[in-house]
Order: structure tokens, then C-alpha cells, then sequence
């Protein structure tokens, strides 16, 4: 067996949960299609704007930062910077301790998968209640998310009712209806007996210290409404210079995500409640996250950056939709994840470990095409597949490049290899290089015309014609 | 760019795949050219544009071949290539390899590279084709026309021909799966992406599959032959477009 663990992990997936990736991916990618083409939007030229203020505020990171802070210490909100994941850990741990917290409520977000928030805290014997229903039906099946927006996109309902039944949720039953219900009554208890509120932020404007949160399922506010205690764990990227930024972004997002108009709930939180407020939480914090962010932007991959999470780069990949999330061994599937979980992990030293993800794509750029923030994913794939290969990186099943390359880059040899280069197609099987091997399984060889061209045109050029 | 008397004087490169396996793609390129008063000068000393090393990760050995190649095509003409991938290799990737070189080669190679309908189309100004083809054609939009004009140029000229038809079918966003070196170090996923296209081909039911690039044909061709049933004869887009015009003269 040649060719990449990816591949492999790929192939042995069941055909359920193959079909249930590609269906969901396929039925999200067509809503985004219609989204983006409906309201007499101009697209291209909405993403154009969209990209150039995403690079822009990471180009003057530091300054919106300082920006940032200033706003939201402004509106009362306690910020802390934590330079990695342990550190952010560390700081939400703190801050729960403080209010000797025993049970928080979490609404979905990336950087706290990222991070590992949730099993850092339960660690800490602080019960961590995920809100999100595919996220709550994740952190029930002990599984992980597979997508960034539809995190249980590789399960069926049949599964998810199993999972209900045995953790007491009732017997089994796979209405969706029924699931929902089960799911609502559940959680409102641990909403109305959680101590703090740990989110995300989909955006944060430097201006105002605006925090914007999307949800479709109205846990963010219930979240919110409940606690006393609301951290928001928010990467740095996050950041857009002005309220009036966010209005495009929230278009794109939604259109891209799930092919809404807009996200059933979006909460804007200018921090903590003020007096005239009776509900929500009278302490609030946020914890911006470098975790590898600031080397990203010092490296030639810097746009992706800009990603806002949208996940249809995964829903449109061909390459995704055959592998699922699971393929990529980490929190961001998918195109995106391709390039960030190796870029991520360069602190660390352990970029080798995920250096064959770049190499999981057929470069077709469908990912490009359907950023709502214009990131050449392809061409970041291209770049880190080369700092790969100088770091030591190996691809099983690439035929190696080195003699293909002093051959094409001599004409007597490559004329030479014209000519004798049909012995490849007479091969016996075990002895054909292995590249080959796996190409004549899948393959019937197209028929050896090396040279054909060449002599065609000699024909026509002799005085004579033949 | 307006057509001019120079811009007639171009040089191929029939590509890689075309000298291996690929010949009539290649010829049929020489005829279209010269049909629309090209003079063709095809260098001897080409081989490749490095795009399988550039794909594969190997820059040290994509560069070794972009220079050979930024040298055999030194000059001023245009250099037409009947692929989009590799015409996209020879500009944006070339670009790519040589960033902050200081020794870049050849930097005019990079814009004078043209995909052949895209040379036909906006680098010649013609956007009908003075042929006759009696089909039903599916149209693989090969992905290396994304964000390129390319794809609409080929379309242009595809939809000009008499009685040629070009048959919809599903998911036309989706790759074919082939990817170069993807194909051998990913196997199973570049089997499977080529069959949904395939089925998806099949299921319009065309007389032929024309793509601008002959490594998406390679690919589909070389799955649906070993996998037998069904076939469909794949064809380059300059194979339709010299065929169309042989058609038109026989009738005429």
C-alpha cells in the first residue's frame, strides 16, 4: 500500500459517513452559490473590499490592538493577552477560580477547540457545558468536530439519537424535532445554574471594543442572559477597525456559511450589563490569543489570516468531502485547516507533523473562488508544501522530482528519454517504480507517443512532405 | 492587447504531456495557430514548464526546470501553450518560484505566456471559429482556468462553431481529482473525485468530453478505460477546434 496516511484514512472511512460529509458539504456549498448570487450582490467585488480590510487591520495589528484595548478597558471590560494556549487556559482558569465557579456554559468557537478549553477546564473538576447542538452532541459522543461551522456534519440523525439515548436523554427517537426538544430542556437547566459564560467573538471592532457573536440557535444569548461572568476567548485576528466594517463581514459570513442572508442571532456586546440592564453578566473579560498568530503574520501565508471561518472552502473541496474533517487531525479541516494547523504548529516545532496536509489538495483552487475574503489557499498550499520538503518533510508515493528535473532540464536527455521512455509501458508490474504502479491500477496508460509530435513536424517541414 | 503583425510570430510549447503521449493535441495546436495566420516556431530544446516539481513541493528541482525553460523561450514572441495549468505554470508560478530572486530568469517569459484560447480570444481579438462540428460536447473546465479568462475564452469559441452543442452536466466547479503527483500520493481520493466527474459526464450522456487540458483528459480518459462499460472519447479543445474547421472545408 503507497501513497499518504491521509489517503488511507480517507478509504477506510465507512460509506455512511463518506456519504454523510459529501451530502452535507455539497447541500451547503449550493445554499452558499444561491446566497452570494441573490439580492443583486456583486460578489467579487464584496469580497475584493471584504479582503483588503481584513489585510489592512493585520497589516496595523499592533495599533488596532492598542485600539481595542483602549475601547473595551474603556466599557469596563478586563483584557489579558495570552501568548499561547496554556496561557489562555491559565487565564480563564483564574478567572473562574476567582469566582469559584463550578460549571460554565460555552457557546461553539474555534479557539477554544484550538486550545482545548474545554477539557483544560473539566481538568480542573469546572464543569464545561457546549451549547452549540452539534457541538453538545460532539463533547456527549466523546468525538471531535469535523467542520468548522457544522461540527457533526459526519454523523446521521440515527447516530446522534443513539448518542441521546445513552446519556439519558430519553429513549431513542431520531426526529429532529424530538433531538432539539431533548437537547433545549437539557440545557436550560445548565444555563439557568451555570456561574460564567465562556464564548468566542466572530469579530471585535477596535473602534467601539464591539464584540460580534453569530449563532443560529440563540444559545449565545441565552449564555449571556444567565451568567454573571462572561469570557470571551478571541484571537487576535479577529480584530476590524470600525462598526461599519463588521456589516459587510456579517454578510459575507453568512451568505458563505450557510447561505443566510444573515445568522438567526447576532449579538452585539459593548460589555458588561450597565445599570439600567437587568440581565447579563456584570463581569466581563477577554482573553486575546497569539498562539502562533504573530509568526503567521510574519510569514509569507499571512492572508490566511484573514479567514473568518466560514467554511465553505471545505464545503466546495473535492478533497474534503472524500476525507472529512477527521482526515486532518486537528480543530480547522479542510483548505483552511490545510494551510493553519501546520503554520499553527511552528512554535511548537511540530509543523513536520502536519506538513502532509498542504499536500491533501489537487490545487484546484475551488477554495479561492469561494473565499468571502479572497485568500489564494492554493498558493499558501503551494508554499508550504515547498517549506516542507526544505524541512525534511517526505511524501510517500511522490516520485521523486530530483532526476525528473536534471532530465527536463537538459534537451539531449530529454530527447533520449523520448525515445526509450516506452520501456516504461512494457514494464512488468513489480518492476515499475511505484508512482507508476499506482497510476496502472487506477489507470489504463495512455498509449507511449514520445516523440510523435517532433517527427510530425519534420514531416511537414521536408521539402518532399513525407 | 491588439493583434499586430509581431504578435502573429509566436512560439509553442506543445508541453510535457503532449511530447509523450499527447501528439495530435499538439499538431492540431500548429494548425489552429497557423489557420488564424500564426508563424509557429516550436524550439527544439523545450521540455517542460516544472509545474510537477513546483506542485510536488520540490522547488530546488522546479527552478532547474523553469530556467531551462525561461531560456528556451527567451525573445519577444508570444509563447502559446494548449494547457491552461502549464500556461499558468510558465506566468504565475515562474512569478512564484523566482520571488525575490536575484536572479530571476527571463522575467518576460511570465508575460508572454498564453493559454491557446486565450491567445485566440483576447490576445487575437477572434471570438468566432469559422467551423462545423456536428456534436454534443461536455465541457470540463479544467480548474487552472479559476480566476484566469481561459475557461470563458474556450466557451466563447466552443459555442461559435456550427452545430456544436455543449451539453451541461453536475457539480462544474468540481476538479476531476488529478492534481500531477496527487494522483499517485493520494490514490483513493483522487480515484473517487474523478469518478463523481465521470458519472456526473456520463449522466449528460455527450459524444465527446473536451477539456483545455490534457492531464484532466489523461486522467478521466485512463479511470473510465480501466474501469470499462461506458466510455466517452475525450478530446483537446484544439482537436475540436481543428476538426470543426476541416469539417467546414469538406462542406464547403
Amino acid at each position: 500500500m503507497t501513497g499518504e496516511r491521509f489517503d488511507r484514512f480517507a478509504e477506510n472511512q465507512s460509506e455512511e459517513r463518506r456519504n454523510s460529509v459529501r451530502g452535507g458539504a455539497k447541500a451547503s456549498h449550493e445554499a452558499r452559490t444561491r446566497a452570494v448570487h441573490s439580492d443583486g450582490l456583486d460578489f467579487d467585488r464584496l469580497r475584493s473590499i471584504a479582503a483588503r480590510i481584513k489585510q489592512h487591520t493585520l497589516d496595523h495589528l499592533d495599533a488596532y490592538l492598542q485600539e481595542a484595548t483602549a475601547a473595551l478597558e474603556s466599557r469596563g471590560v478586563k483584557v489579558h493577552f495570552a501568548a499561547d494556549a496554556e496561557a489562555a487556559c491559565r487565564i480563564v482558569t483564574e478567572i473562574l477560580d476567582l469566582r469559584r465557579a463550578k460549571r460554565v456554559v460555552k457557546t461553539k468557537s474555534m479557539v477554544t477547540e484550538e486550545i482545548e478549553l474545554g477539557h483544560h477546564l473539566e481538568a480542573q473538576g469546572i464543569e464545561c457545558v457546549e451549547t452549540d447542538l452539534g457541538e453538545f452532541v460532539v463533547q456527549l459522543a466523546k468525538d471531535r468536530p469535523s467542520h468548522i461551522v457544522k461540527p457533526i456534519i459526519h454523523k446521521n440523525r440515527a447516530e446522534i439519537a443513539a448518542t441521546f439515548e445513552s446519556h439519558g436523554l430519553g429513549p431513542y427517537d431520531d426526529t429532529p424535532e424530538v433531538i432539539t426538544r431533548r437537547a433545549r430542556e437539557f440545557l436550560r437547566r445548565k444555563y439557568l445554574t451555570a456561574d460564567a459564560a465562556v464564548t468566542g467573538a466572530n469579530f471585535v471592532s477596535a473602534q467601539s471594543g464591539r464584540l460580534v457573536l453569530v449563532t443560529n440557535e440563540g444559545n449565545s444569548r441565552f449564555c449571556l442572559a444567565a451568567t454573571r461572568c462572561h469570557v470571551a476567548v478571541v484571537g487576535i485576528e479577529k480584530l476590524v477597525p470600525t462598526d461599519r466594517d463588521v456589516g459587510l463581514l456579517l454578510n459575507l459570513l453568512a451568505r458563505s456559511a450557510t447561505g443566510q442572508r444573515l445568522t438567526v442571532y447576532t449579538e452585539f456586546i459593548s460589555g458588561p450589563r450597565g445599570p439600567s440592564q437587568l440581565d447579563g453578566p456584570d463581569e466581563m473579560h477577554l482573553v486575546f490569543l497569539d498562539n502562533g498568530r504573530t509568526d503567521v503574520l510574519a510569514s509569507d501565508c499571512r492572508q490566511i489570516l484573514r479567514c473568518i471561518r466560514c467554511g465553505a472552502c471545505l464545503n466546495v473541496c473535492p478533497v474534503y468531502r472524500q476525507a472529512s474533517g477527521h482526515a486532518y487531525r486537528g480543530v480547522y479541516a479542510g483548505p483552511v485547516g490545510a494551510v493553519l494547523s501546520p503554520l499553527l504548529e511552528e512554535p511548537r516545532h511540530r509543523a513536520l507533523e502536519k506538513a502532509d496536509l498542504p499536500r491533501a489538495s489537487t490545487l484546484c483552487g475551488a477554495c479561492h473562488e469561494v473565499c468571502p475574503v479572497d485568500i489564494p489557499i492554493e498558493e499558501l498550499l503551494l508554499r508550504l508544501r515547498d517549506r516542507g520538503k526544505r524541512a525534511g518533510a517526505t511524501s510517500p508515493g511522490t516520485p521523486s522530482m530530483r532526476a525528473w528535473s536534471l532530465i527536463a532540464s537538459q534537451p539531449d536527455a530529454w530527447r533520449a528519454a523520448l525515445s526509450t521512455g516506452r520501456i516504461l509501458e512494457v514494464l512488468p508490474s513489480w518492476l515499475a517504480p511505484a508512482p507508476l504502479r499506482t497510476w496502472r491500477d487506477n489507470h489504463a496508460m495512455p498509449p507511449w507517443r514520445g516523440g510523435a509530435f517532433r517527427r510530425w513536424l519534420e514531416r511537414r517541414r521536408s521539402p518532399d512532405g513525407r | 492587447m491588439k493583434p499586430t503583425e509581431a504578435s502573429r510570430r509566436v512560439k509553442l510549447m506543445a508541453t510535457c504531456l503532449c511530447d509523450l503521449f499527447f501528439d495530435d493535441a499538439a499538431a492540431a495546436t500548429v494548425e489552429v495557430l497557423e489557420h488564424l495566420g500564426c508563424t509557429v516556431e516550436v524550439p527544439d530544446n523545450q521540455t517542460c514548464c516544472g509545474q510537477p516539481a513546483f506542485n510536488a513541493g520540490d522547488w530546488p528541482a522546479a527552478r532547474r526546470v523553469a530556467r531551462h525553460t525561461a531560456r528556451v523561450f527567451a525573445g519577444d514572441q508570444a509563447v502559446v501553450v494548449p494547457s491552461g495549468s502549464c500556461a499558468k505554470m510558465m506566468s504565475h508560478g515562474t512569478l512564484m518560484l523566482f520571488e525575490g530572486s536575484a536572479e530571476p530568469p527571463a522575467p518576460s517569459m511570465t508575460s508572454r505566456a498564453w493559454e491557446l484560447c486565450d491567445f485566440i480570444v483576447h490576445g487575437l481579438g477572434v471570438t468566432r471559429w469559422p467551423g462545423t462540428m456536428r456534436a454534443n460536447l461536455a465541457w470540463h473546465r479544467s480548474c487552472h482556468s479559476r480566476g484566469t479568462t481561459y475557461g470563458e475564452a474556450a466557451v466563447t469559441l466552443l459555442r461559435s462553431i456550427t452545430d456544436l452543442r455543449l451539453v451541461e452536466f453536475g457539480e462544474l466547479e468540481q476538479c476531476c481529482g488529478f492534481g500531477g503527483t496527487f494522483a499517485v500520493s493520494f490514490p483513493a481520493i483522487s480515484r473517487a473525485v474523478g469518478t463523481l466527474k465521470l458519472d456526473a459526464v456520463m449522466a449528460a450522456e455527450p459524444d465527446g468530453l473536451v477539456s483545455g487540458d490534457m492531464g484532466c483528459l489523461m486522467h478521466l480518459d485512463g479511470l473510465a478505460r480501466k474501469r470499462g462499460g461506458r466510455k466517452v472519447p475525450v478530446l483537446h479543445v484544439a482537436q475540436v477546434l481543428r476538426d470543426a474547421l476541416r469539417a467546414a472545408r469538406t462542406e464547403a
